[in-house]
């Protein structure tokens, strides 16, 4: 189900707070994030994020695109690298 | 035989019905527009003037989007999941279900004809 619009887009307040600090001074470097639920504002684009997967840090380049989307969506947190096939199965 | 949005020649049923084989209109939208043109949607195609169905067009081509224009929004849509490389786009490209369904069993929809992994054993008694 969709968020409410009352609320308005969720995004983790420090993060927003990191944003804007950025933008103010003009600055420019990688975010290290674990907050994958937060909306990717239009203040985000042109920023790249170091977002968490449960692993290690996936590194997301943020363009005008990807503005209502989540961050968690471009760091994937399962890999799958097909299923075993029979040759395999009893070298294990 | 009537010609509705270039391709489409429904006939001999129900108005109702007709417009659906219409790609972009279903049941709903076929009576919505039927009303507007002040037609009973029970009424065979066969049975419409040309003035009628010229009604019906001109409704349809106001209000709808149908066949190509919608299949090119739609495509585009899904490019732009593809492009910006979202969790959505990897389902697209993976021709998997996009919208958190299981894929333990069934959606044949999305992943098509089971492909059957050759030289399975027959389980032995």
């Amino acid at each position: 189900m969709a968020r409410s619009l009352k609320k308005g887009p969720y995004i983790d307040f420090r993060l927003e707070k990191k944003i804007d600090k950025m933008n103010d001074s003009g600055k420019k470097s990688v975010i290290k994030t674990w907050s994958r639920r937060s909306m990717i504002s239009p203040e985000f684009v042109g920023h790249t994020f170091a977002v968490h997967n449960g692993n290690k840090f996936i590194p997301v380049y943020v363009t005008e695109n990807m503005v209502g989307h989540k961050l968690g969506e471009f760091a994937p947190t399962r890999t799958f690298r097909g299923h075993i096939s029979k040759k395999d199965k009893g070298k294990r | 035989m009537a010609r509705f949005q270039g391709v489409d020649i429904p006939d001999n049923k129900r108005g109702e019905v007709a417009l659906t084989y219409i790609f972009g209109i279903g049941r709903s939208s076929a009576k919505r527009i039927l009303t507007k043109a002040g037609i009973d949607w029970n009424r065979k195609v066969s049975d419409w003037t040309d003035e009628e169905s010229n009604k019906i067009r001109s409704v349809i081509n106001e209000e709808y989007k149908v066949e190509g224009v919608l299949k090119s929004e739609i495509q585009l849509s899904v490019k732009r999941l593809l492009d910006i490389g979202c969790y959505r786009g990897l389902r697209h490209r993976k021709g998997l279900p996009v919208r958190g369904q299981k894929t333990k069993n069934n959606s044949r929809t999305r992943k098509g004809k089971r492909k059957t992994v050759a030289n399975k054993k027959k389980a032995v008694k």
